[in-house]
């Protein structure tokens, strides 16, 4: 129980709920609203006050991020954006959904009814269970597990699976591509996303969210570069967002996964690729932003929105910005690139690490100070190695067929032979 | 290769973010409290005090002040200005339009204001549903009477409803556009603001002598 | 082991995001890789060489802005001269001026539309389109004030141009000329050195020029690929031979150079402006002899511009009637298509729409 008590979700709640038990007096809580002897009630209307909770912040999270999202993306390419429904458009999203669920319901006749049903919906539980995991602020979180990253990195790759599931019941051509991209992406960017965050582990010395957030007296970004960078373009992967949104590939598998489904099972895959964006956010925060840790007197939880609504607009910009790799072009990227970077990261660590075993905040500085030219000297190297090399655009060669351009017309003789 | 390329293509939208939206939002736009004023000719305060419902909607980013997409005068629009008293229903745009879209039924012996006989116009029918705007009718009319409109405003729920009727016609505000009307550039007519008064206004400044005419209808065409 | 595999045939449109209209491909896939395609097309057949031969010569003008409706200026040019060959028209220096100004204005909208398209095809969401689109809203608005229209202009007639512009385009021209060089310098450095966008189009669709040549693929492909063949230079029609202007060449011949072949001949298109605005002189925009009802004599006559998609020709009969015999369009987009099947087999799945929207064709065009 003591546990659970340390959580200032529950302890508010249950305490409030529950007569005083000896814990809850012992950290001053009064009379309660339930008789005593009904601590299990207690218990259970706390546990689903906390999912209700939960769930509803992250969706309404997400339609104030495709809010966030598309005013964002509008003023990157110099448009207003949605502004009709409510103040500055802010009920646009509620109209979506609305329409969305009244939708018909269309389900192709070669589909696999079972797995096509199910496929949206293992689409999003994973995602949702990612929240229960980080802490978003001074003991706001669902639970500390005290292997919080791989609990993480375990269900998000349910996704994955999901995507292959969908594509694979519409019984679509165009899908299957997709639902192929899916597993190829999901093998290749599962190994660097895994290894990137390992110098992060071996710093806080934990698995544990709050105990990373915790041991960033200096954020994680500075002190490991490389494994920022590569945690960021691994989970951009992971989510499906430009410049590796290919499963989706809106100009080449028309939607790719997406294309056979309609009405609110489309909107729970569309719910999905959003609550992705935020759950990856999140986790970079927690990971390599210091979380919740920001400077008094504004409360914790609202340092890490900020952050997040950071990594947010960032991951918006380069969507809006960058095209898309190709598949093996992005599958070379993960190996050829992104896997040797966190190597590097990794060695690295391990050997700053052995000279520091605890780092203190001035060992941590050191560290971030050894790391950054590390960093720019391996993304030079590994630019040069793996690039292809623009156009050197030779004048002399042109022409090889025709003579080369000059200001004088050619003369009518040549013109007509040609 | 290393990735600074993109970091300037980055900088390039964020440079594009600053900037102001080039956004028409016809047919109104969403204000604050200091557009709305601006559309109302007060001052912000002016607002509060004399329409504070007005004022508050507007605080919300609700208050929507109409906006007009800018146009040229030449515009040619699917409003068509027609001025019967200058028409002698001689069914030349009926003839040129590419894809007969005009309908026009006549009888003998109508008013004559111009030079000539002209005839009385039962029906003049316009199926813009089925227009392409090309407004080669214009440029056929030899009198100036008929000339595209300055908007394009006129849409209806039905395809019947594309049709405009002559009484329609006769009805319409006369906002002739300038198209294939150098007369109307010439003394600044502004048909997004003003009117044709006259049928006089309409027309050509040299009326063609019976001769001329001959020489245009007779032996050119 | 080997596992066994097997082609997959798809059919891509004519109902797809990225076919530039409905065109449509029945295409082969092993794995992501093209094995075989068929392009199949006809969709927007609108018989508008048959239409003309219904139509007055002026009325024919209209209809030829309907096939390539994102360069409809360069498509009344094009038909105007054949028409002017038939019957011998001189055409006035003022119209001729008018319609050059608006051709190059034209190849600059065009070709904004082809970058912005092609970078849209390579997945960025649309941003570089919307820049492109953006600049190519201005160069519409400057069409609206000449003509009343911005996309279907019909702005030219048999002799000229039907109308001089007005007072107020010569400085909004001014304006749009200052300001657009910046905005395709803005493209260029959010575009042309991008490594995702490198990486993704140099070295793919290689095309040979002898192929091109043979198959007498014309405009920014066959230029991409080092062959100086440009009709304003080669075959000087209205004023070109007065105007200087460099003409772009590549010779990667991929899709890398397509794109920067186009983004060059933007700024040379703004050069001729300039040029055309300090030339032009006061006068009429077309001759007041010519009749509105033109009457050839029986005859035949050709004649072809550097439209910014190719070469567009248009072949007139007459039998000295007032509406063609027969018409004949030699359009670049259907024949510039010709390569697709050899740029396309061997590519990805991905770099097919790429290829296919480098070429830069227009349905309109193609089907007519």
């Amino acid at each position: 129980m003591d546990t659970f008590l340390e959580n200032s979700l529950f302890r508010n709640i249950y305490c409030n709920l529950a007569s005083a038990s000896e814990n809850c007096a012992a950290r001053g809580y009064g009379d309660a609203l339930l008789p005593d002897g009904l601590q299990w009630l207690a218990f259970t209307l706390t546990g689903v006050a906390i999912i209700g909770l939960v769930v509803n912040a992250i969706l309404m999270g997400v339609l104030g991020f495709i809010w966030f999202e598309r005013r964002v993306f509008a003023r990157f390419q110099n448009r207003v954006g949605p502004n009709r429904w409510g103040p500055f458009g802010l009920l646009t999203p509620v109209a979506d959904a609305i329409k969305t669920m009244f939708k018909e319901d269309v389900a192709p006749e070669d589909s696999d009814r079972f797995l096509y049903n199910l496929a949206p919906v293992l689409m999003v539980v994973p995602l949702l269970v990612v929240f229960a995991v980080i802490p978003f602020g001074i003991g706001t979180f669902v639970a500390d597990l005290n292997v919080g990253i791989l609990f993480i990195l375990a269900v998000t790759t349910m996704s994955g699976l999901a995507i292959v599931m969908a594509a694979w019941a519409s019984g679509n051509r165009l899908s299957i591509f997709s639902g192929l991209r899916a597993v190829a992406l999901l093998i290749s960017y599962e190994i660097p996303m895994a290894l990137s965050i390992l110098g992060v582990l071996m710093i806080s010395g934990s698995l544990a969210l709050g105990r990373i957030v915790e041991s960033q007296n200096v954020p994680f970004i500075l002190v490991q570069p490389m494994g920022f960078l590569v945690f960021f373009l691994a989970s951009l992967a992971e989510m499906n967002r430009t410049p590796f949104d290919l499963t989706e590939a809106e100009s080449e598998l028309a939607a790719g996964y997406l294309n056979d489904y309609s009405s609110m099972k489309f909107g729970l895959f569309f719910l999905a690729e959003f609550m992705a964006a935020l759950a990856g956010a999140a986790v970079i925060t927690t990971l390599f932003l210091s979380g919740w840790r920001g400077w008094e007197p504004v409360p914790s939880q609202v340092w890490f929105f900020l952050k997040m609504g950071g990594v947010l607009f960032v991951i918006i910009w380069i969507r809006f910005t960058w095209p898309r790799l190709r598949i093996d072009q992005m599958l070379a990227f993960a190996w050829k690139g992104l896997f040797e970077l966190t190597l590097v990261n990794l060695t690295l660590a391990a050997i700053l690490i052995a000279v520091w075993p605890q780092p203190t905040t001035t060992q941590l500085w050191m560290m971030a100070a050894i790391n950054w030219p590390v960093f720019f000297a391996s993304i030079w190297i590994i630019g040069k190695v793996m690039g292809v090399r623009p156009h050197q655009i030779d004048r002399t060669a042109m022409g090889a067929l025709y003579p080369v351009a000059t200001d004088e017309p050619a003369p009518a003789s040549e013109a007509s032979e040609q | 290769m290393t990735g600074l390329n993109l970091l300037r293509a980055l900088f390039v939208t964020m440079k594009n973010f600053v900037r102001a939206p080039f956004t028409v939002q016809y047919p109104d736009r969403r204000v604050g409290l200091v557009g709305a004023a601006k559309a109302e000719g007060k001052s912000p305060l002016g607002l509060i005090r004399n329409n504070p419902k007005r004022a508050i909607k507007a605080m919300a980013m609700l208050a929507t002040v109409p906006e007009k997409v800018p146009q040229n005068k030449r515009f040619r629009g699917n409003e068509f200005t027609w001025l019967e008293t200058r028409c002698t229903g001689c069914a030349s745009c009926a003839k040129y339009c590419p894809l007969g879209i005009i309908e026009i039924v006549t009888h003998p012996g109508g008013i004559d204001v111009q030079e000539g006989e002209s005839y009385g116009i039962d029906v003049f029918d316009i199926d813009i549903g089925r227009c392409m705007f090309c407004g080669l009718c214009v440029e056929a009319c030899p009198y100036d009477a008929l000339h595209m409109g300055a908007t394009f405003e006129r849409s209806t729920y039905t395809r019947a409803g594309l049709v405009i009727p002559v009484d329609e016609l006769r009805a319409a505000p006369k906002t002739p556009s300038s198209w294939f009307r150098p007369q109307f550039e010439e003394r600044g007519f502004n048909p997004f603001e003003e009117q044709v008064e006259n049928h006089h206004e309409a027309g050509r400044h040299e009326q063609p002598t019976p001769e001329e005419l001959r020489q245009r209808w007779v032996n050119q065409r | 082991m080997t596992l066994k595999t097997e082609p997959i045939t798809i059919n891509i449109g004519p109902q797809h995001p990225s076919t530039h209209g409905v065109f449509r491909m029945r295409v082969t896939f092993d794995g992501e890789t093209v094995v075989d395609l068929e392009p199949i097309f006809g969709y927007l057949h609108r018989g508008s060489e048959k239409l003309a031969e219904e139509r007055t010569y002026t009325q024919v003008v209209t209809l030829t802005d309907r096939m390539d409706y994102v360069a409809s200026m360069t498509n009344n040019q094009g038909y105007i001269l054949a028409v002017e060959k038939l019957t011998g028209i001189e055409p006035s220096p003022r119209g001729v001026w008018l319609r050059m100004i608006a051709a190059e204005l034209q190849r600059i909208a065009s070709h904004l539309v082809a970058v912005g398209f092609l970078i849209q095809d390579l997945g960025a969401w649309g941003t570089p389109l919307i820049y492109a689109m953006r600049e190519r809203e201005k160069i519409l608005d400057l069409f609206e004030m000449l003509c009343g229209a911005r996309i279907t202009n019909s702005y030219l007639r048999p002799g000229g141009v039907f109308m001089d512009a007005p007072d107020e385009f010569w400085p909004a021209l001014d304006i749009l000329l200052a300001d657009l060089p910046q905005r395709i310098d803005e493209l260029d450095q959010l575009l042309t050195n991008n490594e995702i966008i490198v990486a993704r189009t140099i070295n793919v669709a290689v095309v040979e020029p002898e192929a091109m040549v043979n198959a007498s693929i014309t405009g920014p492909m066959l230029r991409a690929g080092g062959v100086d063949w440009d009709l304003r230079h080669r075959d000087p029609y209205d004023y070109y031979d007065q105007v200087e202007f460099e003409r772009p060449l590549h010779t990667a011949s991929d899709n890398n150079a397509r794109y920067w072949v186009r983004l060059q001949e933007m700024r040379e298109s703004i050069k001729i402006v300039k040029q055309c605005i300090e030339r032009i002189e006061p006068g009429p925009v077309r001759p007041p002899e010519v009749p509105f009802l033109v009457r050839p004599p029986a005859g035949d006559g050709y004649a072809a511009v550097e439209a910014p998609k190719g070469e567009l020709g248009f072949y007139l009969v007459s039998d000295g009637g007032i509406a063609p015999y027969r018409c004949h369009v030699r359009a670049p987009s259907l024949i510039n298509l010709t390569l697709l099947r050899e740029m396309l087999v061997g590519g990805m799945v991905a770099d097919m729409f790429v290829s296919f929207g480098s070429i830069d064709i227009n349905m309109g065009e193609v089907d007519r």
